[in-house]
């Protein structure tokens, strides 16, 4: 090394301003959580918590051992809930579509009006759960399968339109512009410049939705949308514990499944 | 033929990308237009088939201005005018003979596009540009499977599928190799010269230009300062368009580059012997 002495020999990542603020944030977010623990411990009852490893042993040994001759019962509730799952997907992903094209800035129609309604349709159905929804439908349309179909594709809506259109917004504009240049018309440039480029999203993100259906319809039957959920409200219902621990297997073992074909799926496109 | 007058184009941040840019390319004439990034090149051959919309001034194509019509007389129009881009801009997750066939998509109706139920006629055509640029056992590969050169190739097949009577080029070699290059340079110019086709070719790399075009049209700050032949193309005109820089150092090492390529190419017919 050569002369370097007329260099400053100190740098630092941050400005000092910089700093001082990462400390005040830090400093704050303790507080929060001091004060956070605070207001949630004040009306624990304490006697219940120290009941607590007991009373979860207590449970564990009447869960146990499963009640395995309930299974053949199950098995007609659990195809139920697959297919509330998959139908529901599958109606979501198809209302989803359309509602993505009008949501992404590069494809909508009309940028003031289309684009707020459909990023409005994708929120609303995102903030609302889909045991929220499917308590509204159960009223609405009577307790049943079909309830559970449509509060999964309603809720499957945003997740899907919210992904598809961020994958229609990243496409590669210059591929378009290639088809535009040929004299492709709109519909054309849709077919040949865009949905190829969003293909590998598409079923990504459409499998990955369907795979978290599997374990959120599995709760729907709680509010009487069908599906294996009712089992277990009826099992909780009469304390009936051994049942409860084949449902929870049944249901494990399900979601194992579904995880492994949609990993599979997913890789096999991207 | 084409003939712009005026051409005028003014992006909405204030930058006067062209201004009153009037050329006439006649049938047939293979044309470079050189210059300085930034100096509107890429705008000028934007402006001719409108994905960038002139601000004044008349593009005119046969007895058609391109700047005047509306919007489904302008797709009508495009299928008239090719283009080539510089990064393939190949669909890349289509086939050769998908993209290739893309060219044909302002002739047919939209059922057959989707269904790639072309005409026979069309798919025969397809298959003889393939053909024609040497890539006709690679129809069903993927586009992104195929190499830089070999891309060009399927975007200037995808260009011939219109019939066009004009091509418009946008910068063909600046992502591939000195070599490919100038095999990309040498089809286009052959191909232009068996249909009579006249070309505007964008292009930065000058002793390239100089090698293969007819006529050089030299754009600075969106004005043109030079239209002629690449004989006149002296080391005064460089300055005017490009500015100071040694050009003999620039020419030299051009011709270093074509004695690299001579002696590679004898070591490989050495290796082949």
């Amino acid at each position: 090394m050569s002369e370097v002495s007329h260099y400053s020999q100190t740098w630092s990542h941050r400005t000092s301003r910089g700093r001082l603020l990462m400390w005040v944030g830090w400093v704050a977010l303790v507080a929060l959580f001091v004060w956070c623990w605070q207001l949630m411990t004040e009306n624990t009852i304490w006697a219940f918590v120290w009941d607590a490893p007991r009373q979860a042993a207590d449970i564990g040994g009447r869960m146990m051992p499963p009640r395995l001759s309930y299974l053949p019962e199950l098995l007609v509730p659990m195809w139920d809930t697959l297919n509330i799952a998959t139908l529901g997907t599958i109606a979501g992903v198809i209302m989803a579509v359309p509602v993505a094209f009008l949501a992404a800035r590069n494809t909508t129609p009309s940028a003031r009006f289309l684009r707020p309604i459909a990023l409005f349709i994708i929120v609303a159905s995102r903030s609302i759960n889909s045991l929220i929804w499917a308590l509204l439908l159960v009223a609405i349309i009577g307790p049943g399968i079909l309830a559970g179909i449509v509060a999964i594709a309603l809720r499957s809506i945003g997740f899907v339109g919210k992904l598809l259109y961020e994958a229609i917004e990243e496409t590669d504009a210059k591929q378009i512009e290639a088809i535009e240049a040929t004299g492709a018309s709109p519909t054309q440039v849709l077919n040949y410049g865009i949905v190829p480029q969003i293909m590998p999203a598409f079923w990504g993100i459409s499998v990955f939705r369907w795979d978290i259906n599997i374990r959120e319809s599995t709760i729907l039957g709680l509010v009487g949308a069908g599906g294996i959920g009712l089992k277990l409200q009826a099992s909780l219902n009469v304390l009936a514990w051994p049942q409860v621990t084949v449902i929870l297997i049944l249901i494990l073992l399900t979601v194992i499944v579904s995880e492994w074909v949609s990993a599979k799926v997913r890789k096999a496109i991207i | 033929m084409l003939r712009l007058e005026g051409l005028s184009k003014t992006y909405k941040t204030g930058d006067a990308a062209l201004t009153n840019v009037s050329l006439e390319i006649p049938k047939g004439q293979f044309v470079g237009l050189i210059g300085p990034s930034g100096a509107g090149k890429s705008t000028l051959i934007r402006c001719i088939n409108r994905l960038v919309e002139p601000t004044s001034g008349k593009v005119l194509l046969g007895e058609v201005d391109l700047a005047q019509i509306g919007k489904s007389d302008l797709r009508r129009q495009r299928r008239r005018i090719g283009m080539i881009f510089q990064e393939y801009a190949l669909v890349e997750r289509l086939t050769v003979m998908e993209n290739v066939l893309s060219g044909r998509l302002g002739y047919v109706p939209f059922w057959r596009s989707f269904l790639r139920r072309y005409p026979g006629a069309d798919v025969a055509r397809a298959f003889q540009l393939l053909d024609r640029v040497g890539l006709m056992h690679q129809a069903d590969k993927r586009a992104d499977a195929l190499s830089g050169g070999q891309r060009q190739r399927v975007g200037i097949a995808r260009a011939l599928a219109q019939e066009p009577e004009l091509l418009l080029v946008d910068e063909p070699t600046a992502s591939l190799d000195p070599k490919t290059s100038r095999q990309i340079m040498r089809l286009l110019t052959e191909i232009c010269e068996e249909r009579g086709l006249p070309a505007i070719v964008n292009i930065h790399d000058v002793p390239l230009a100089q090698q293969f075009m007819q006529r050089i049209v030299g754009l600075r700050a969106g004005q043109v300062v030079f239209d002629g032949p690449p004989a006149e193309l002296s080391e005064t005109v460089l300055t005017t368009i490009y500015g100071e820089e040694d050009w003999h150092a620039m020419r030299q090492g051009d011709e270093e580059q074509k004695s690299a390529e001579a002696d590679a190419r004898d070591r490989m017919a050495a290796l082949a012997r």
